[in-house]
């Protein structure tokens, strides 16, 4: 038995950011952060982008070295499943082990989805979620003459299809909706990537639902479509979303619903319980409805919100939320939101390969995705996070002085 | 390996080696250096690696690319034509040396 007065459960960026974010502030006791896998905390964005590409060496993805958890005095437990949290006696089990906390925080992330269709078992169909998918993902696109197929048209298998792509695959993204990314963009934005991908020789199937997976005579295997028509395949990759991995604090007792339910200060239903990153369904006092988030910025400001809170402090969650994605020359980067907009007006020409979409509810602005055109990216989260009010004209000028409005 | 020297803006430097291909803003980041952020993680994406860089390097580092130059213009503290991402700029044997200096903030 141990004592550790703040145990943090999920050693991912968001758990980092909790740890960090609490010395910082200047919590000097006992601090334990404990994880799943065998590294230290690592990016994940990189996993679809350039550790893909083969650009990136593995200690370059970690956030931190070994040693700044020595000199933090972090004390960072690897490779190690928490079984069990006791809010009646305020522990939890690691191995085993019971470890006493005062505090606790939970940042376990999300694992994929996974597909239920017959054959989804084959050796041949990976997910990604973590370095260990991503080694294995890479090794085979990298293969001569690889047949890829990604089932999911969103932000990863759009990813990987890209990186395939680029080292000379022939690729097939199979997407069930009428669209590509349709839950984070408009369509509008899905069409131009529809383009880009088709472009690049992506072959794009849209409204194309999968019925199962056969394994050939010679070990790759068939995707076999719901109208029959059959997609032969050396590596399958899907990526049809995320569930929250809240099934510890759904056995303890803490309130779940999709993901750990917390407030604006973070804090679930328990006193001493913070939960933050994607994970959790939450509060954002500028978001009307609870929801729940996977990305790097939700991880990021969600968990300074509970280092905040277990600090003492109360700092409610208010931050815009912004995403970025790098599909072959385009880089997409995404802020606030489109969902409930009345009016949108186009920047820039997307023939040109760069332009930004504005989104607007009456005559606020609610959101903005922008394709390379970072500036009015940066702009607008500084424009929609002081509710400063931005004409639709000024806006609409591809050379205009969107900055002066700050 | 390459010595780089990060001046934070209230005057002190930390000199670190950095392995030649890293960027500068991971030599920051890994050796915990205040006043670089790097939201993005080093993606292009956020602007918040922002440093000044002397322009007698400027020939031994890549020039800024389209995008770079965007970005600066968005940057928390007043860009000038010192100003850098640091994430863009690759450490080579040529950097060794190197001084970059930090802006007030980041965010």
């Amino acid at each position: 038995m141990s004592n550790n007065p703040i145990i943090i459960v999920g050693a991912g960026q968001a758990g980092l950011q909790v740890a960090d974010s609490l010395r910082r502030g200047g919590y000097d006791q006992g601090l334990l952060l404990v994880g799943e896998e065998p590294f230290l905390p690592y990016q994940r964005p990189p996993l679809s982008k350039q550790y893909m590409a083969g650009e990136l060496a593995d200690e370059r993805l970690l956030f931190r070295p070994a040693d700044y958890y020595e000199s933090k005095n972090i004390e960072v437990i690897r490779d190690s499943k928490v079984t069990k949290i006791s809010l009646s006696e305020r522990c939890v089990v690691i191995n085993g082990t019971r470890h006493n906390y005062q505090k606790l925080a939970l940042t376990t992330g999300a694992a994929v989805r996974k597909l239920t269709i017959p054959g989804a078992q084959h050796p041949a169909v990976y997910y990604l979620r973590d370095i260990s998918d991503a080694t294995a993902i890479r090794a085979k696109i990298s293969t001569d003459s690889a047949r890829v197929v990604a089932i999911g048209g969103g932000f990863i298998g759009l990813e990987i299809a890209a990186a395939a792509r680029e080292l000379g695959q022939s690729v097939t993204v199979i997407e069930a909706q009428d669209r590509l990314m349709a839950r984070v963009v408009t369509p509008f934005v899905s069409n131009f990537y529809l383009d880009l991908h088709r472009r690049h020789g992506v072959d794009v199937l849209l409204d194309t639902g999968v019925s199962r997976i056969d394994e050939n005579s010679d070990g790759s295997v068939s995707v076999v479509l719901a109208d029959g028509r059959e997609v032969p395949a050396d590596i399958v990759v899907v990526g049809v979303g995320s569930v929250p991995r809240s099934e510890l604090a759904e056995a303890c007792g803490i309130s779940c619903g999709n993901g750990i339910i917390v407030d604006e200060f973070a804090q679930t239903s328990d006193p001493d319980v913070v939960a933050a990153g994607d994970c959790t369904m939450h509060k954002n006092i500028r978001i009307a409805a609870p929801h729940r988030l996977e990305s790097v910025q939700n991880a990021v400001d969600q968990a300074k919100v509970a280092a905040a809170t277990l600090l003492g402090e109360r700092k409610p969650y208010d931050q815009i939320p912004w995403f970025w994605s790098d599909q072959f020359e385009a880089k997409l980067q995404i802020v606030g939101t489109s969902i409930g907009h009345d009016d949108a007006v186009l920047c820039g020409a997307p023939e040109s390969g760069a332009f930004s979409c504005f989104y607007y509810q009456g005559d606020s602005l609610i959101g903005v995705d922008s394709v390379n055109r970072p500036a009015d990216h940066l702009v607008s989260r500084k424009l929609i996070t002081a509710g400063s009010p931005v004409a639709k004209h000024m806006v609409s000028d591809p050379d205009g002085n969107l900055k002066s409005l700050l | 390996m390459p010595k780089v020297n990060y001046v934070t803006h209230s005057g002190e430097t930390y000199t670190f080696d950095v392995p030649v291909g890293w960027s500068v803003m991971e030599g920051a980041i890994q050796n915990d250096v205040p006043g670089i952020v790097a939201e993005c993680g080093g993606g292009c994406a956020c602007a918040t690696c922002h440093v000044f860089v002397d322009p007698m390097w400027a020939d031994k580092l890549a020039n800024r690319s389209s995008m770079e130059k965007d970005m600066l213009e968005c940057t928390a503290a007043e860009s000038n034509e010192k100003s850098r991402l640091s994430c863009q700029l690759k450490v080579s044997q040529e950097c060794d040396g190197l001084t970059v200096y930090l802006p007030e903030t980041q965010t």
